[in-house]
């Protein structure tokens, strides 16, 4: 296995999709956070036959676990302090999302409003169906996984 | 403060104190026509409509009170760029209620987020239209004395109606009530309507093409127009216009207490020769139209009248 006893503290994120890391980097805005990251792409994995990490050293804190939530509730985050996994936060679908997706629907006001917020409410958690807070347009993520890890 | 969105927006006990009002509105006009003196409303069309803005309009004078405002986006200060935020803003100094019309799907809620003032949603594109969901449950009430125990036929265009949607969702929360689907296939029900709505919450229905097989049926039928602009191609909307037109003779295929709605306007979907029928209660449904937003305007400025 993966060695993560590198970092101090921060947090590893595990069972990430094979494939899905780098935009997982970029929706967690970490190219922002002056840290060290590590992406593990297409390691082993019993579970998963590939998988994905992303091991970053920061303060716990300054992770958003909505937006991960959002992107893969099947992740595993495990925070690590001391050099040690002291915890395996569970990811929950968020009951709202701002401004990480965009409603593509072109009859909505959100496609003419100025500066008006993108806002998802989460209606049906056992689908993981989303919509759009104005214009209740569905959306449905891509990423959303058949089978539940961890 | 509370704005009206969508018809859901009320519980099922808050729609009978709200149809309560409306059938005493009805029954004593004399008695609320003071009872908004000195209160304005400001209707905001940003796109045309005759009935809604004038049913609106007939509302609050009835009630004593005065209107203003615009009757289409080109006489709005939205033609020079203002925000649906900014411009709510600015109304809430004039008025104190607004009922708002716009094409954009959700624009009454943005508005109703940086309000002063309840806000009502006068139509908002293709997804809600609460007023006429209120309107046509309150005829089928006046009417029918009940909202309960009905089999409601629903015939056209049921792929593209809002009104139709709504009122399946707000009819659904009463008991024992069935539904008939009438319409070809190219218009039949969206699956979020039928697999979310109706299967989901054990309704019973049944989707079927020819009106005439459902005629003895039912208790209310639901007329609605084949909406010309949602079509792409004219081929297509010229086949389908005229699939259903409800006649005198299929009229005689009906029970003779049933009751036939439509939201208007109508083209040619409900024969002429029927408008004399009394069983056809369009028009009467436009003057309880006007009943059901006096009784909003007084619910959402929380005025009572003794």
């Amino acid at each position: 296995m993966l060695n993560i006893s590198g970092i101090h503290e921060g947090f590893v994120l595990d069972h990430i999709q094979a494939g899905m890391s780098l935009q997982i980097y970029h929706d967690l805005k970490l190219d922002k956070l002056d840290c060290s990251v590590a992406i593990i792409k297409n390691a082993k994995s019993s579970k998963m036959g590939k998988k994905d990490i992303i091991k970053v050293e920061c303060p716990i804190e300054a992770l958003d676990l909505d937006i991960l939530g959002f992107i893969d509730h099947n992740i595993t985050v495990n925070v690590i302090k001391g050099d040690k996994i002291v915890e395996k936060k569970i990811l929950k679908l968020p009951k709202q999302v701002k401004n990480v997706i965009k409603c593509k629907n072109p009859r909505c006001v959100t496609s003419i409003e100025q500066e008006l917020d993108q806002i998802f409410l989460l209606t049906d958690e056992e689908k993981e169906v989303y919509r759009c807070k104005y214009c209740e347009e569905k959306y449905t993520n891509p990423n959303r996984r058949k089978i539940k890890f961890g | 403060m509370r704005h009206l969105m969508s018809p859901l927006d009320f519980s099922v006990e808050e729609l009978d104190q709200l149809l309560d009002l409306a059938s005493d509105i009805e029954k004593n006009p004399g008695k609320y026509a003071h009872a908004c003196d000195g209160k304005k409303l400001a209707t905001c069309f940003y796109e045309p409509s005759t009935r809604t803005r004038l049913s609106f309009e007939a509302a609050m004078l009835n009630l004593g009170g005065s209107v203003l405002g615009f009757a289409s986006a080109d006489s709005s200060s939205a033609a020079k760029g203002e925000s649906i935020s900014d411009t709510i803003r600015v109304i809430s100094c004039y008025a104190d209620i607004c009922a708002m019309r716009h094409p954009k799907e959700g624009a009454a809620l943005v508005a109703s987020q940086k309000s002063g003032i309840p806000v009502i949603n006068a139509g908002d594109g293709g997804h809600q239209h609460p007023t006429q969901t209120l309107t046509d449950l309150m005829t089928i009430r006046s009417l029918k004395g009940r909202l309960g125990n009905l089999t409601i036929g629903l015939c056209g265009d049921l792929k593209f109606g809002r009104t139709v949607h709504s009122l399946i969702n707000a009819l659904i929360r009463y008991e024992n009530v069935k539904f008939i689907l009438i319409s070809p296939e190219e218009l039949r029900i969206p699956s979020y309507i039928r697999d979310d709505v109706l299967r989901a919450n054990h309704i019973e229905f049944e989707e079927v093409e020819r009106l005439e097989d459902a005629m003895n049926q039912l208790d209310v039928l639901y007329m609605t127009r084949v909406q010309r602009e949602r079509f792409f191609n004219e081929e297509d909307y010229i086949r389908l216009k005229d699939y259903y037109i409800l006649t005198k003779e299929k009229m005689e295929l009906a029970r003779e207490d049933m009751l036939v709605l439509h939201p208007l306007p109508r083209v040619n979907e409900i024969s002429v020769e029927v408008d004399d029928d009394p069983r056809a209660v369009y028009f009467q449904q436009a003057q309880y139209g006007v009943y059901v937003r006096m009784a909003l305007i007084l619910t959402l400025l929380e005025i009572t009248v003794m």
